[in-house]
Order: C-alpha cells, then sequence, then structure tokens
C-alpha cells in the first residue's frame, strides 16, 4: 500500500475545507447577487437565485478539486467572494 | 491531485460518494418506498380493506357532506377541517382536524395529538368504519427519507440535506469522469469482478441518471429556502414569512373573526367544482369552520400538471360565495413549484409512477454497487497481504461491514417494520411508535453483527434473512388479516392496493433471495477450485 505524503493530506483537507465552507460561503454571496440583479418582481427573483444557487454550489465545488493546487483554489474562492462581496456590500450602501 | 480533470472528479465522485452512501441508501429507500405512501398505509391498516371493496359509492358530495356532519359534532371549534374524498388512489374518505394549539405544547405533542384526531367514513354507507390500528403508516417511511428519526426534523433535514449536495456533487462528477458515457452503458462483463461490479454501477448509473440526477436536485430544492437563506436575506430582509407568502401564495391562511356563523352547504360547492374541472375535488380543506371568516377550500385531483400546487377553487365558508383565490402564479413561481412537483410525482399515473418506483430502485443499486466497488478496489490493494494470511485494512472491513448493514441490512428492517405492524397487539399503547422502533431495533442488529463479522457469509445470512422476511409478508398478511392474495387478487378495484403491496415485496424478497443463493453458488465454485490448487489468492474477486 502506498502511503501519502502529509503534503498531500494537507492538501486534500484545505480543498475540502474550500469546497464545503468557501463554496458555501461564496454561493451565497453570488446568488443574493442574482436575487437583486434580476430585473423581476422579488418572489420571482429569490425562487429563481435560490433555484440556481444549488448549481453554482455544485460547480464551485468541482472547480476547488479540479484546479491545480490548494492554494489556487483558495486564492479563487476567498478572492471571488471578496470582490462579489464587496459589490453586495455596495448595492446594499446605495440602495 | 495534480493529475489531469478526469483524475481529480474520480476522486471527487469516489469519495463525495463513499462517505454517505449508507444515508443515501437509507434515503432512497425510504423516498422509493413513499411513492406508494398511500398504498403503504392503507395496507398497514386492515380493518379498513372490507370498506374499501364496496362495488357502489356515494358521490363525492354526498361523501363531503357526511364528513362535515360527523365533523361538526366532533371537532366544532377546530382551526382547520381536512377531508380526503375518494379519488384513484384513496378508495376511502378521510376526515382529520386540527385544533388551536394548547399553551406550552410542543411541536411532538402537538403531531401526536394530530394522530389522533381523525376517522374514516365507509364510502358505500357513509358510515364510520372500524376504528384502524393506530400505525403511522407510510407517512413514516416518507418522513423518515428527509427528517430521519430518534432527532429534531430540522437536524434531519440538514444532515440529509447535505448528504444530499454530496450526491449532486458526486453524480456530476461522475459524469465527467466518464467518456464513454453511450458505450459503457452497454457494456457488461458478468463474472469479471471488479469490472463487472464497475459495469453494474454504470449500468444502473447512467439508465436512470436522468432520474437520479432529477430527483437529487429536486430534493434538494424541496427545501431549499432553508438550505440556502442568502437569496431571501438580500431581498427581505428578516421578514421570511413575507417571502413565504409571496412564493406561495395558496398557503395563506385567513384569521377567525372570533364571531359566529353557521358552515354554508359544501354540497353544492362540490358540484360547481366538478363541472368545472370535469373531476371532482380530491380535497377539502375547511378553515375556521363556524366562524364568519370560515373558508372553504376545493383541490382539484392531481394528475393533469407537473406542479405540486394544485388548481383550487375558494368558498366563503359563511356566505357560501365562490371567492376569487389566490391570484394565478407567475411563470418562474410555477417553475419551482413544477420542480418541487417532479420530485413528489404526485402527477403520475400508475404506469408512470411505477417507472418512478423502479428508477428509485435503480438509484439504490447504483448507490449500493458504488459502495461495493470501492471495497472490491481497495481489497486488492491488500491481495499480497491476504495471500500471506494477512488481513485487510481497517477501512476496507469498516467499509465492507456498513455496506452489509445497508445494503443487506436496511430490507430486513423494512421487513420488521411491516412485520410489527401485523405482530404486535392492536390494542397497545404506543403500536405506532413500537412499530418505528421495530424498524430500527431490526436495523440496529443487523448492522451491529455486520460490524462483528463483515463476512461473505454474513452477506449471505442477513441477504436470505431479508429475503425470507420481505418474502413472507404475503403468507403473514393470510395468517392475520382476511384480505390476502387469495381474496384480494379477485376483489374489486379497492383491494387492488393491497394486492400489489403483497406481489411487490414477495418479488423483492425473491430478488434478495436469488442475490444469496447466488453468493452462495459463487463461494461453493471458489471453494472447489481452491482444493486441487492452494495457490488461489483473493477469496473475493479476480481483476
Amino acid at each position: 500500500m502506498t502511503t501519502l505524503t502529509w503534503r498531500y493530506r494537507g492538501g486534500v483537507a484545505a480543498r475540502t475545507l474550500a469546497a464545503i465552507g468557501g463554496g458555501y460561503v461564496l454561493t451565497s454571496i453570488a446568488s443574493a447577487l442574482i436575487a437583486i440583479a434580476l430585473p423581476l418582481p422579488r418572489a420571482d427573483a429569490v425562487s429563481i437565485a435560490t433555484l440556481l444557487s444549488f448549481v453554482v454550489y455544485t460547480c464551485i465545488i468541482l472547480w476547488v478539486f479540479a484546479t491545480a493546487s490548494a492554494l489556487r483554489a483558495w486564492i479563487g474562492v476567498v478572492g471571488s467572494s471578496a470582490v462579489l462581496g464587496a459589490v453586495l456590500w455596495l448595492t446594499g450602501r446605495m440602495s | 491531485m495534480k493529475e489531469g480533470l478526469r483524475q481529480s472528479m474520480a476522486w471527487v465522485h469516489t469519495w463525495s460518494g463513499l462517505l454517505v452512501c449508507w444515508l443515501l441508501l437509507l434515503v432512497f429507500m425510504g423516498g422509493t418506498a413513499a411513492y406508494y405512501k398511500h398504498e403503504i398505509t392503507f395496507w398497514m391498516k386492515p380493518e379498513l380493506h372490507k370498506a374499501a371493496d364496496a362495488p357502489s359509492r356515494v358521490s363525492p358530495a354526498e361523501s363531503a357532506t357526511l364528513a362535515v356532519r360527523e365533523l361538526q359534532q366532533r371537532a366544532p371549534k377546530a382551526n382547520a377541517w381536512f377531508l380526503d374524498l375518494p379519488h384513484e388512489r384513496n378508495p376511502l374518505i378521510y376526515a382529520s382536524w386540527t385544533n388551536p394549539p394548547k399553551k406550552g405544547m410542543t411541536r411532538e405533542e402537538r403531531r401526536a395529538a394530530f394522530r389522533t384526531q381523525n376517522f374514516t367514513l365507509d364510502p358505500m354507507t357513509g358510515e364510520k368504519t372500524a376504528a384502524p390500528r393506530d400505525t403511522r403508516g407510510g407517512e413514516f417511511l416518507y418522513r423518515l427519507h428527509f427528517d430521519l428519526y430518534y432527532m429534531s426534523a430540522i437536524w434531519g433535514r440538514w444532515i440529509v440535506g447535505i448528504a444530499s449536495m454530496f450526491m449532486l456533487v458526486a453524480i456530476v462528477s461522475g459524469v465527467i469522469t466518464h467518456k464513454r458515457i453511450f458505450k459503457d452503458f452497454f457494456t457488461f462483463r458478468p463474472k469479471k469482478g471488479q469490472r463487472s461490479w464497475l459495469d453494474a454501477h454504470n449500468a444502473t448509473a447512467v439508465l436512470a441518471l436522468p432520474f437520479h440526477l432529477m430527483i437529487t436536485y429536486t430534493g434538494i430544492v424541496t427545501l431549499m429556502f432553508m438550505y440556502m437563506p442568502a437569496p431571501t436575506k438580500a431581498l427581505y430582509g428578516s421578514e421570511q414569512n413575507t417571502m413565504f407568502s409571496e412564493v406561495f401564495p395558496n398557503a395563506e391562511r385567513v384569521k377567525p373573526a372570533r364571531e359566529f356563523a353557521p358552515l354554508a352547504d359544501v354540497a353544492p360547492m362540490l358540484l360547481q367544482a366538478e363541472r368545472a374541472w370535469g373531476a371532482a375535488p380530491s380535497r377539502v380543506v375547511v378553515t375556521n369552520p363556524n366562524d364568519a371568516n370560515a373558508r372553504i377550500e376545493l383541490h382539484r385531483p392531481a394528475g393533469q400538471q407537473l406542479s405540486n400546487i394544485e388548481p383550487t377553487m375558494t368558498f366563503d365558508g359563511a356566505t357560501g360565495a365562490q371567492l376569487s383565490g389566490p391570484k394565478p402564479m407567475s411563470t418562474s413561481l410555477d417553475a419551482r413549484a413544477a420542480i418541487y412537483g417532479l420530485h413528489v410525482a404526485h402527477f403520475a399515473d400508475p404506469l408512470l409512477r411505477a417507472l418512478f418506483f423502479v428508477c428509485g430502485l435503480a438509484g439504490t443499486a447504483m448507490v449500493a454497487t458504488g459502495a461495493l466497488l470501492w471495497g472490491v478496489k481497495e481489497r486488492q490493494k491488500y491481495a499480497k497481504a491476504i495471500a500471506n494470511g494477512g488481513k485487510v485494512g481497517f477501512g476496507v472491513r469498516l467499509v465492507d461491514a456498513l455496506n452489509i448493514g445497508a445494503i443487506a441490512g436496511l430490507p430486513i428492517a423494512f421487513a420488521a417494520y411491516f412485520w410489527a405492524n401485523r405482530l404486535l397487539p392492536v390494542e397497545m399503547a404506543g403500536r405506532s411508535n413500537a412499530e418505528a422502533n421495530w424498524f430500527f431495533i431490526a436495523w440496529g442488529l443487523a448492522a451491529l453483527l455486520a460490524q462483528i463479522r463483515p463476512t461473505r457469509a454474513m452477506w449471505r445470512i442477513q441477504l436470505t434473512v431479508g429475503g425470507a422476511m420481505l418474502a413472507g409478508i404475503p403468507v403473514l398478511n393470510a395468517f392475520t388479516t382476511d384480505t390476502h392474495l387469495g381474496v384480494t387478487l379477485f376483489g374489486g378495484p379497492g383491494l387492488r392496493p393491497v394486492a400489489a403491496f403483497d406481489l411487490v415485496v414477495l418479488a423483492l424478497g425473491l430478488l434478495l433471495g436469488w442475490a444469496a443463493w447466488w453468493l452462495g453458488r459463487k463461494a461453493r465454485k471458489q471453494a472447489a477450485a481452491k482444493q486441487p490448487t492452494s495457490t488461489q489468492t483473493t477469496p473475493l474477486e479476480a481483476t
């Protein structure tokens, strides 16, 4: 049996955390933005955004595991969360 | 994970699937059974069978009038009355009511009280039927598949939701990793160990792939506002209830005026609805009966649309005048309801329902073969160690044991639930809970024995026990009720669900029995092959 290096294990743990936790945060921010951006009555916008959120979450999780390194995965998730989060914060201030 | 996309997706597929597969087996089996929850409940209340075998029936309008008369006597001050009138999947008249909640009552207590507040009427005579035994019937299996048991429903729903998300990831990554998805579907290499399991996994997965993807996604959607509250938060702030009343316009309830007003006659309303829809309403909901703000809501029977929100007709319960009712839903609200409707499949006619059931079984088989495949693959790493008389690693042993406990043990639990329904004393206190407990006693026992001895013999024992218990249900039914197959097969259409239940569990039991026999034959063959050449290595699989 091949033993796995600690480096590999750490990478897996980091990606898992980025996928599940980071992915959920990013999905929340992205779907909140979709809900706000949709030019529809709010009941419709909230339905569509929530329906889409699970597709978004799935794609983020898969990307986190497909990308070249755990570091890239974290940079991607945290970076896009920060950018989208800032946009969300600004739209909240403007309305 | 510096390999290519396919390799990393294969890794995600393996682990996201393996981690939750045993829970998913429970969810898949319970959900598959829930397609027939009404029929299962009916089977589990044999006291009602005779009344259902009626050659003629009172009309829906008369049924409703009779039920309302009885409700006026038993619960004139209820919050709401619910009437289920006879239709395709329901041979009897069911009535239940909710009382205004007493202070300090917990949710569980209210639920327990609600379970006692009902009665059933004979559709032929309009008389009350014999009181059926206390059982939760198919409702237990339905709730089990998303609420779990022995914990608060909220916990259960989060656990099942997270497992479903793992499943969704497993399905999508499984498709990505699969480069020859069409070709592989037509590939089956039997008796080739790991390859056969892989082919079986591919076949069951790909065959019903649209169903698996649909059922997993729509399952998450049923509780989506709980799982993903961010969009609601963004548009409604903390006013979640406003969102619910806008997204579910039908669910709005008027408050009682606390002023007495006699309830208008329901019969003309039913006739009006029947004329408008071409079908009699299947459900009548009366809110605030005998109050100035009484509302009577008639529901069109399911089967004409995907959306789970059936069109209704609303009447003022005091004046009898028709009200405009909720305004028609917008396309996106309707889309959400249709996605929800796809999961619960209330629209399905008998043939489509049977197809959904078979797809559910295929899903169960997909999860099971996937779980087995992991064990088979992992075991190869220990091939040398086993040949030298060593043991497999802890992980393989654990997975083997969990596989036995879930794949072979769960059918035993389901069968035990049905056996308990027939064997526990009818008058027993807390009977419905005892039935549910037997489900878990049987499952716990099977899972424990599997942990102690996760061997092939254990597979055979548990498959045999599960098969015998399921196939034995028609026999048990014959000894404990008057409506066994000899009667139900030749009886009226009202008894068809009972006959169908007996036949389906018999078939499933025989299937498990065949699996046990097949394993036994394989073991004997390998033992015979071992005799002349003792160099045969792995007992389970050749590569």
